[in-house]
């Protein structure tokens, strides 16, 4: 496992981080940091902040005071940094729940959009890259399909591939399987898993505790909007130390 | 039973050729008027969906006016009306073009916002998470999708469009109605005039629903 120390850079690195909608205390003074390399997990119960607090890292959700630094690029509360934000969102890839496919795009050009329009490349690199990655997630037959073709599990695996061919720095995973049908979601968390292994920074929301335990450098869990308890896989799982750690474990494991 | 009055075919065939020239007229009043009011619909579509209220509220203000005001008065206004205040004669066919102009944008602004807000909030969030600036994400993920659902409103509105052109014949432009009216004027054989009409419309309005139809299907396709 990967042990955060001071001296390490951290990728990001969120302070006293605040949010709120309207009334509700969504986040609720949040200090994280995340080294280049780490995978990083993050529970709770629905409506704990969990999704809330990364979608923050890419700045698909404002928040109201503290301050967030990803990959040195700092962002501003209330939204008011655009020019970092643009930076951060270059560099950081996101998979969502829902998967989030373009429609009218077929596979390749779902994953050829965002290399060609934002980093520049020529249409045939970017087919190249994104030929690669997809017989790495191993769907290279689906190239010209339309998303609506596709399995579930192989939508997903496109949205890997689409957000991969950014050449980002770090991941996010938005419970990146709890759309999917259970006999598809083994083919995305192996995907996950061989991304993990290749030294990719990821943070993820997931409800999955078996992929969480295994891959898992670091387990957060949120509770209410605070970071309630986080460790290692072995220490969370066998020696949990907070109260709502233990009942919401003893409910999820118990199945 | 017995009818004093029937229907003369010769009559109606007879129309024919006075009917006719109408149609190159109804055509470029409703088309004109249709391409410009495209273009205004787009515009205040996006205006009515902007983050900045004012623009909002001056899109509402547009939308609100020419969609509840009708378009025989509007037309009017502008080819009687316009004048006064400008000083100098509108034409009729640039009044024709003009109303259908305001008051289709005035629908099509309404498609539209509804074309675009009915695209998934997920796919801007995807299109963001990428890099693509809000700009991009709206002209290559945003909008393609949302034009494809706009085809079928923006359809029902051609044909609409098309048809109110009929009541410019007040203002004297020589479209399919105002031809009829000249021609029974001397002839007095209403009904087999606004038969041919009536039919000349539908030739029109049909052609338009049919390649309609096969856009809508190449779009379906698409997918």
């Amino acid at each position: 496992m990967t042990v955060t120390t001071s001296s390490e850079p951290s990728i990001v690195r969120m302070q006293k981080l605040n949010k709120h909608f309207g009334s509700l205390h969504v986040l609720n003074d949040i200090d994280l940091e995340i080294t280049p390399g780490e995978v990083v997990v993050i529970i709770g119960a629905s409506g704990s902040g969990k999704s809330t607090l990364i979608r923050c890292i890419n700045g698909l959700e404002e928040f109201q005071s503290g301050t967030l630094t990803v990959d040195g690029n700092t962002l501003k509360p209330d939204g008011k940094s655009s020019k970092a934000l643009q930076t951060i969102r270059t560099e950081v890839g996101m998979v969502f729940q829902q998967f989030n496919l373009f429609p009218h795009l077929s596979v390749i050009d779902n994953i050829t959009l965002a290399p060609m329009k934002v980093r520049g490349w020529s249409r045939s690199d970017a087919v190249a890259t994104a030929k690669r990655l997809l017989d790495r997630v191993g769907i290279a037959d689906q190239a010209d399909k339309y998303p609506s073709q596709l399995s579930g599990g192989q939508q997903q695996r496109v949205a890997l591939a689409r957000a991969l061919a950014m050449e980002p720095r770090l991941m996010l995973f938005d419970e990146p399987t709890s759309a999917l049908d259970p006999e598809m979601i083994g083919e995305v968390l192996d995907a996950m898993r061989e991304l993990a292994k290749e030294g990719m920074t990821m943070v993820i929301v997931t409800h999955e505790m078996g992929f969480a335990r295994e891959v898992a450098d670091r387990i957060i869990f949120i509770h209410k909007g605070e970071i309630a308890e986080q460790g290692t896989p072995e220490e969370f799982f066998s020696a949990p130390k907070n109260d709502h750690t233990r009942s919401f474990l003893a409910r999820v494991l118990k199945h | 039973m017995d009818f004093d009055f029937q229907f003369d075919w010769s009559a109606a065939f007879a129309s024919i050729p006075y009917l006719l020239p109408g149609i190159p007229w109804t055509l470029l009043i409703s088309f004109g008027g249709l391409a410009f009011g495209f273009f205004i619909g787009i515009f205040f579509g996006l205006l009515r969906i902007s983050p900045i209220r004012w623009l909002r509220w001056l899109a509402v203000c547009y939308i609100e006016i020419f969609r509840g005001t009708p378009i025989l008065v509007q037309v009017l206004f502008i080819f009687y009306g316009l004048p006064q205040l400008l000083g100098s004669p509108i034409n009729a066919l640039v009044a024709g073009i003009a109303a259908i102009a305001v008051n289709s944008g005035a629908y099509i602004s309404e498609i539209v916002r509804g074309g675009v807000q009915s695209i998934e909030r997920g796919q801007r969030e995807a299109s963001l998470s990428l890099g693509l600036s809000r700009v991009q994400a709206f002209r290559y993920v945003i909008w393609p999708q949302a034009f494809r659902r706009m085809i079928p409103p923006l359809g029902n509105q051609g044909i609409i469009s098309i048809k109110d052109t009929s009541l410019f014949s007040v203002i004297g432009v020589g479209e399919l109605v105002r031809q009829g009216q000249i021609y029974i004027a001397t002839t007095f054989t209403a009904l087999e005039v606004y038969f041919m009409v009536a039919l000349m419309y539908l030739a029109i309005t049909w052609t338009l629903s049919i390649l309609l139809r096969q856009l809508e299907r190449r779009g379906i396709a698409g997918q």
